[in-house]
This record gives structure tokens, C-alpha cells and sequence, in this order.
């Protein structure tokens, strides 16, 4: 493992990181769409487990790749897709002047943290951890032995945590059914008795100049039927326009 | 390359989560700040781990990783309840917690 705390290649790494980092950051606190926000924090989670493996934790990187951007990721995009991916916020605000002043609030927290810290730490040279990892052989042996040995306990603690977080979720995401599931019969007698046709709908483009799915179906007298067209670009207003010449050529040629 | 600029760049992400929990309305979005601050402070226990030649930051980086990955598994389940019954994922929504 390279530790040298002053060196180039590691600072060219972390202003690239770093500029990334935060502009993901930015990027998930003002993206209107939330699956906006889930992307810049990809970003985000990715530069910042570069920037763990050159700060000499290359474990935690990996982990942090494969927890964070790979398992919690994918966990925010399957609740956005639950939750609905056009859930978008809304400007209005329910307390006035809210943003302003939680931004100005972040802003004073930056300027605390970055000076405190900043004159704090400035000067304080790395040890590096070439001493801490070289007894064990390594990053990933010198945390193993910590883990199994001085923080054990909290190592078995963390199962059991996790445990209850798994049945936490299953109990929290299980549905109970308040009425029996209906049966094959009573779901195909409420679908010939309700108001809708039962059978297909009418497949789009037939009987018309092209098969394209939003191009609707011709009834016997000519005329366009909507129902063939499918929902959602009927609700979009994306059928295509039926020409009547096109009509009138068609009657022409079944006519011959 | 100081080593502090590390603890700076951490410091920065944390106030950018904090404002994107004030300022947001989506619960996924809130929560997703959330989720920056613990992983700028892990950037900040990474960075101090090694500045004192001491693994044992990374060590509670590591956990913090742990108990974020619990966190956010029943969040979202909470966010999933919420939403079934309100049908909506807005913070704002549930306020009628407070009567």
C-alpha cells in the first residue's frame, strides 16, 4: 500500500474527486426529479470511495462501491419506482421563506466547519497507516483482526441489528389481505358482467396504412377507434391522425 | 496534499446534506441527504484514521456503513407505508401527526 502523505498523483485524485463529490451533492439537493437526485448521488458515492482507497482504506472502498452504489442505490431507485418516478416537488413553500434561510443556516455551518477544522488541522502532518497495516499484511488482515478481536462485540451486535432491520422491513412492507383473494370465477364473472368490453381490444393498425402502435384501428365505416390505441399515449395525445384519402383508397381497393 | 483538506471536503458535503434536508420536500430526496452527511462523515473518519496512523476510524466508518445499510432498509419501508396509505411521499403530508 503507497502512503505518502504529500504526493501529486494522490492531489490530482482528490481535486478530481472532490470537485465530483460536491458537485453530485449540489446536483441531489436541487434536481427537481428524484431519480435525478438518486443519479448525483452515485456520483457522489462513487468519487467518495476513490477517495477512500487513496486515503489508504481500500476495503472501504470496495464496500463502499458495493454497499452504497450497488445494494442502497438500487434500493432508492426500486422505492422511486414504487413511489412513482414523477414525484417531483413542489415549489411551494409551507413555511415562508424556509429555503433562503436553510441555505443560509448550510452556509453558516460551512464556514464553521471549514474554519474550525481548517485552522485546527492545518499543519498536522499523516502518520499514514504503513505502521498500522504492516503487522497483519495488509488493509483488509489488520481490520479483519480488529474486527474479530477488539470489536467483536460490537461486530455480533451489528448481526442482530441487522436482523431486526431485515424483519423491520418485512413488517413494515407486508400487506395484509382484508378480504379473500377473489377466484378465478368471480374475477371472469365481474369482467362479463361489468361495463367493459370482455373480449380484446382491437389490435392497432388494422385496416389502416400502417401498423404502428399509435396508429388506431379502422372501423368497417372508416373511422379511427381510440380503443386500439393503448393508454398511455392516448392519454399523452400521441395517436397518429387518420388521413381520409387513405381511407378512401383503402375502401377503393377492397372494392376491385 | 494536506491531509485536512479531506476533513474540509467532508465538512462541505455534510452542510450541502443538512440544507438538502431542510430545503427538500421528498421524503427520497430528504432521505438521500441524509444518506451524504453519514457518508461525509465516514470521509471524515477515513481521513482522521489516517492522519493518526490509527485504524480504528476506519473501523467505525465500517460500522457506520452497517447501521446506514439498516437505516435505510426500514426508511424506505416507512417511506412505502406512508405512501401506501396517503399516497404521497411529501414530508409535509403526515403533519397530521401533530394532533
Amino acid at each position: 500500500m503507497i502512503d505518502v502523505p504529500t504526493n501529486t498523483g494522490e492531489a490530482v485524485v482528490f481535486w478530481v474527486c472532490a470537485v465530483l463529490s460536491v458537485l453530485g451533492g449540489i446536483g441531489l439537493v436541487t434536481s427537481r426529479k428524484a431519480v435525478h437526485s438518486a443519479m448525483w448521488m452515485a456520483l457522489t458515492m462513487i468519487s467518495l470511495a476513490v477517495l477512500y482507497i487513496s486515503n489508504a482504506a481500500p476495503f472501504l472502498g470496495m464496500v463502499q462501491v458495493i454497499v452504497y452504489t450497488g445494494a442502497v442505490m438500487m434500493l432508492f431507485l426500486f422505492v422511486l419506482m414504487i413511489v412513482g418516478v414523477d414525484a417531483s416537488d413542489s415549489l411551494i413553500e409551507t413555511i415562508k421563506g424556509q429555503r433562503w434561510t436553510a441555505i443560509l443556516l448550510g452556509l453558516a455551518i460551512v464556514v464553521i466547519l471549514v474554519w474550525g477544522l481548517g485552522s485546527s488541522l492545518a499543519g498536522i502532518p499523516a502518520v499514514g497507516l504503513d505502521a498500522a497495516n504492516r503487522d497483519d499484511g495488509g488493509n483488509v488482515q489488520a481490520l479483519a483482526h480488529l474486527i474479530f478481536t477488539q470489536y467483536l462485540l460490537v461486530f455480533e451486535v451489528t448481526s442482530a441489528l441487522l436482523i431486526t432491520a431485515a424483519m423491520g422491513a418485512m413488517v413494515l412492507a407486508h400487506r395484509e389481505h382484508w378480504k379473500p383473494r377473489p377466484t378465478q370465477r368471480e374475477l371472469s364473472e365481474a369482467r362479463f358482467l361489468g361495463a367493459e368490453h370482455p373480449g380484446n381490444r382491437p389490435n392497432p393498425g388494422i385496416y389502416a396504412r400502417h401498423n404502428a402502435v399509435d396508429t388506431p384501428a379502422l372501423l368497417p365505416d372508416g373511422t379511427p377507434t381510440e380503443l386500439s390505441i393503448p393508454g398511455p399515449l392516448r392519454a399523452r395525445g400521441d395517436v397518429a391522425p387518420v388521413d381520409i384519402e387513405d381511407v378512401h383508397q383503402i375502401e377503393e381497393a377492397d372494392s376491385l | 496534499m494536506n491531509p485536512s483538506n479531506y476533513i474540509i471536503l467532508s465538512a462541505l458535503l455534510f452542510s450541502i446534506g443538512t440544507v438538502g434536508v431542510l430545503v427538500r420536500r421528498n421524503a427520497i430526496v430528504v432521505f438521500m441527504s441524509v444518506e451524504l452527511m453519514l457518508n461525509a462523515s465516514n470521509l471524515a473518519f477515513v481521513a482522521f484514521a489516517r492522519m493518526h496512523g490509527n485504524l480504528d476510524g476506519q473501523m467505525v466508518a465500517f460500522f457506520v456503513m452497517v447501521v446506514a445499510a439498516a437505516e435505510v432498509v426500514v426508511g424506505l419501508a416507512i417511506i412505502v407505508t406512508i405512501f401506501r396509505s396517503r399516497r404521497s411521499a411529501s414530508i409535509d403530508e403526515p403533519n397530521l401527526l401533530k394532533y
